[in-house]
Order: C-alpha cells, then structure tokens, then sequence
C-alpha cells in the first residue's frame, strides 16, 4: 500500500518542530506500524538522513515503551492494543497518516516522537511500591487468602504499563488513571494495607507536583488505554485519597 | 469541585420544587415564595447558596487553567469523540449559565429583595409574556441540562463513589435528574408564556 506519512519532528527538547511529510509506495499491510516505520527509517538512513527517533522495546504489547498519537488517537485507532500490536491492514491505500508525540508539559519531547516519561517513575518512587523484608523468612504471598473479585480486580489494575496513553488522550493532560492503577493494584490487596494512606497521598501529592492535569472524569482516558483500565481505578483512588487526607496528621 | 456541585444539585431541586407550584395556583406559588422569603433558615442558607457558587465558579476556573496548562503544545490533530461532549464543554456551559444566573438575579432577585413587588407570581407572569425572554431561559435550562448530563455522575465519581452495582443507578439518577431540571424549568417558562396570551 502506498502512503503519506506526516511526522512531527523536532531536534530537542528546546527546539521547535514541526511536521515533515514522507512518501511510502510499499508497505505490507501485514507489518505492524512500528515496523512500517522501521522501513522509513532505513530509508532515511541509506539517503544519508537522520532517522525518525520514536520509543519501542518489547513489541508485543507488555512493556509500555512505544507510543504515538495517531490521526489524534494514542496508539491508534483500535481499542486496547499498543502501538507495537497496531497493523498497517487497519489502513487504506492512500491515506495520509499523522503521527505527533504525547502532548503534556510533563512529557517533554526528547526528540522527534520521543518524549521523557520519567515523571512516572517519580511518581512510582513517591509511593508505587510496598516494602517487604527480604531477611531469608518472607512469607509466601499464596499463603494468604484473599477473595477472587479483590484479586481479579488488583489483577486488572496491575495490567497498566504505564505507557503514558492516559495523558496524551485526556483533554487535562491528567494522569489519574495510570495513578489510579497504581494505587489500586495494591489498595485491593492485604500487602498494600500498611503503607496505603502514605500510598495514597504522596503518589497525588506527586503527580500533581509533575505538572499533570486534574481529573475532570471526562473518560477519554479509560476509552484509549491499551490494557482497558477502568475509572472505577480513580473513584478508588480518590476513596483511598479523601480517607487518608482526613485521617493522617501528615 | 464535587461538594460545591452536588450542594448546588440540592439547591436547584428545591428552586424548581417551588417554582412548579406556579403551574397549578397562584396563591401557592405566593404562599411558597413568602415562606422562603420570611423563614430564617432558607434566609441564612441564602448566604451558604452563595458561598457555594462562588468555590464552584472560582474553583471551576482555576481547575480549567490548571488543564489547559498542563496540555502544552497542542496536537495538529485531535479526534475528540472518546470523551463525551458535555464532559469537554463544562467551562463554556457553566459560563454561560453564571451569565444566566446573573441575569436572572437581575430580573428577580433584585427586585424581590428591594421591596418592589407585593406579587411575585405577578413579576413572573410580566416577564414571561415576552417570548425573547422565554426563549433566552429556554436556552438556559438546555445548557444547564448539558452541565448536569456530565456534572451529577461526575461529582459522585470524584468522591469516590463508584461499584459495580451503584454506578449504573448514579447514571440514571443523574439522567433522571437533568431531564428533569430541563424539562421542568421550560415546562414552567412555556405554560407561563401561554398563559400570558389568554
Ligand atoms: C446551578 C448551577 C450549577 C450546578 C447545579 C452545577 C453543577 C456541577 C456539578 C455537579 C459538577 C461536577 C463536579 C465534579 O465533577 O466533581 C460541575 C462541574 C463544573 N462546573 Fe458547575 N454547576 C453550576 C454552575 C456552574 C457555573 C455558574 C460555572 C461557571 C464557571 C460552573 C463551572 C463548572 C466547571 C468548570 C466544572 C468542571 C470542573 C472539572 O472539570 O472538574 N458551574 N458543576
Ligand atoms: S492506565 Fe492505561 S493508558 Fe495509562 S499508563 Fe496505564 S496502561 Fe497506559
Ligand atoms: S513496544 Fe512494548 S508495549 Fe509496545
């Protein structure tokens, strides 16, 4: 299939970008559209070209490393898949396709279509986490029960790969959703019940320090993430949140 | 944001619970305005009514800043149907509707309260003989119904209330209670301007 490629490029962070456009005349509709874009890269690279730098790793949909806001989708115009598992058969011959970097103060571009995630991970150290002692006599987590519905639904939560796609769909650039999987997959579970409060707080208190917007519960969010994580994540959150500011001294 | 919206969901079902009297009598409608005008608790809560525009207002605005800022550079291409409309219009209908509360203070309040009118169903029954004015509160009640289509599950989402159970029943009540508010405020507008031309 043949196809016009229009892609926002921009050298870094500070500079201005702008879209180019690249004519493709054979692309499998068979490849993914990362590979598609591998083929335009070599390309690049034979004509003596810098190539498009855009973010990938696992390609098969686990890792949360590509991402793409296509024809003003995040990856793409089909529901709960990654850019990686999107195929260019979802296309037509002829079209013209846009492809800009996540859009949000909190995800500077580093170049071209990449852009810097790191407020997630601030955001995972202010409280993504539960502390257990690795002394040699750590318990079996199987050795506590816990009821199916709790599990499957931390299970759900836990699906998040924090690709980001929840920022680049929500029209205030919130990161509710991605914060909200976080909290849940442990608020759901007996491990997570000691530091929960703490939990709750500092991961808000950093996701709103990163610059991210507020959750207006437009859904937008829920609608375009690849792993299909629910808002009922961020009434949860907002739960967990409301009790712990009214409960700690901190 | 969700406090101040659903303290002003309580506000307008007992506004639209005593307007609609005006439908069926007049001396109920004015019994019922002078009990609101004469009682010391709706009086106090007048003042706590008006607190709790102002957070929702203020608060509304400053939330708004704070989203558009957080966007940055915008996308050349946004295809915007995975959120709904009402959702991602909240600023432009709650302005308008302040424009609207404004003018209808102007219209009723101030009146009231200076002491210029021994009826009110009489005041009421004057201006909304004017069909221009029918049509400006007709608009109103659209966007305030378009306000409350997202604003009601909304304000129950952000304080935390959702399970698999209640949330579907929160949607409905919300419907339920927009249509309401719409069709109750116009209903009261056109039976009154009907009744202006006989
Ligand atoms: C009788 C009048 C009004 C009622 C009953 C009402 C009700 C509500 C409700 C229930 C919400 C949802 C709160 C939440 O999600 O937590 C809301 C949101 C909002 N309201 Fe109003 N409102 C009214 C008037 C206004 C006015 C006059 C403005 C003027 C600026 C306004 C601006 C907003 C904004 C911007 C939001 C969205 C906030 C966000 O995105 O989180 N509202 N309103
Ligand atoms: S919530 Fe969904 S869209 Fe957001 S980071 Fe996690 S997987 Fe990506
Ligand atoms: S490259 Fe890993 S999810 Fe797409």
């Amino acid at each position: 299939m043949k196809l016009t490629l229009k892609i926002w490029r921009q050298k870094d962070e500070h500079s201005k970008g702008k879209f180019e456009s690249y004519q493709l005349d054979e692309v499998s509709p068979n490849s993914s559209f990362l590979e598609m874009l591998d083929q335009l890269n070599e390309r690049l690279i034979n004509d003596k070209k810098e190539p498009v730098v855009f973010d990938h790793d696992c390609r098969e949909g686990i890792c949360g490393t590509c991402s793409l806001y296509i024809n003003g989708q995040p990856h793409g115009p089909d529901r709960g898949v990654t850019t990686c598992q999107l195929h260019m058969r979802r296309f037509k011959d002829g079209d013209t396709i846009h492809i800009e970097p996540w859009r949000a103060k909190s995800f500077p571009v580093i170049k071209d279509l990449m852009v810097d995630r790191s407020a997630f991970d601030r955001i995972m150290s202010a409280g993504g986490f539960i502390s257990v002692n690795t002394s040699g006599n750590t318990q079996d987590a199987n050795n506590i029960p816990i009821n199916k519905e709790d599990a499957d639904k931390a299970f759900d939560a836990a699906a998040c790969i924090g690709c980001g796609a929840c920022v680049a769909a929500c029209k205030n650039a919130s990161a509710m959703l991605f914060v909200s999987a976080k909290v849940s997959q442990f608020a759901l579970l007996p491990q997570g019940q000691p530091e929960s409060k703490q939990r709750a707080l500092n991961m808000v208190r950093q996701h709103d320090k990163e610059g991210f917007g507020n959750c207006s519960n437009t859904g937008a969010c829920e609608a375009e993430c690849p792993k299909e994580i629910s808002l009922e994540n961020i009434a949860r959150l907002n739960r967990e949140y409301i009790g712990a500011s009214l409960t700690t001294d901190a | 944001m969700s406090l101040s919206g659903l303290f002003l969901i309580s506000f307008l079902l007992v506004h639209l619970g005593v307007n609609i009297t005006m439908i069926w009598s007049k001396d109920l409608f004015n019994a019922a305005s002078h009990f609101m005008e004469t009682n010391w608790i709706i009086q106090s809560m007048q003042w706590i009514l008006a607190i709790g525009f102002i957070v929702h207002i203020v608060y509304g605005i400053i939330l708004t800043i704070q989203n558009r800022r957080a966007r940055g550079v915008q996308y050349a291409v946004k295809k915007g149907g995975s959120a709904p409309l009402s959702s991602r219009t909240m600023i432009h209908s709650g302005i308008l509707i302040l424009l609207f509360i404004l003018l209808h203070l102007r219209d009723f309040l101030v009146p009231m309260k200076l002491g210029l009118v021994d009826d009110n169903y009489e005041l009421v029954a004057a201006k909304f003989s004017n069909p221009v004015f029918v049509i400006i509160y007709i608009v109103a009640f659209i966007l305030l119904g378009l306000h409350l289509s997202h604003g009601f599950q909304s304000a129950f989402q952000s304080s935390g209330a959702a399970h698999s159970k209640y949330t579907p029943i929160i949607k409905g009540l919300g419907k339920a209670y927009f249509l309401l508010m719409s069709l109750g405020f116009t209903a009261i507008a056109v039976v009154m301007y009907f009744r202006s031309l006989t």
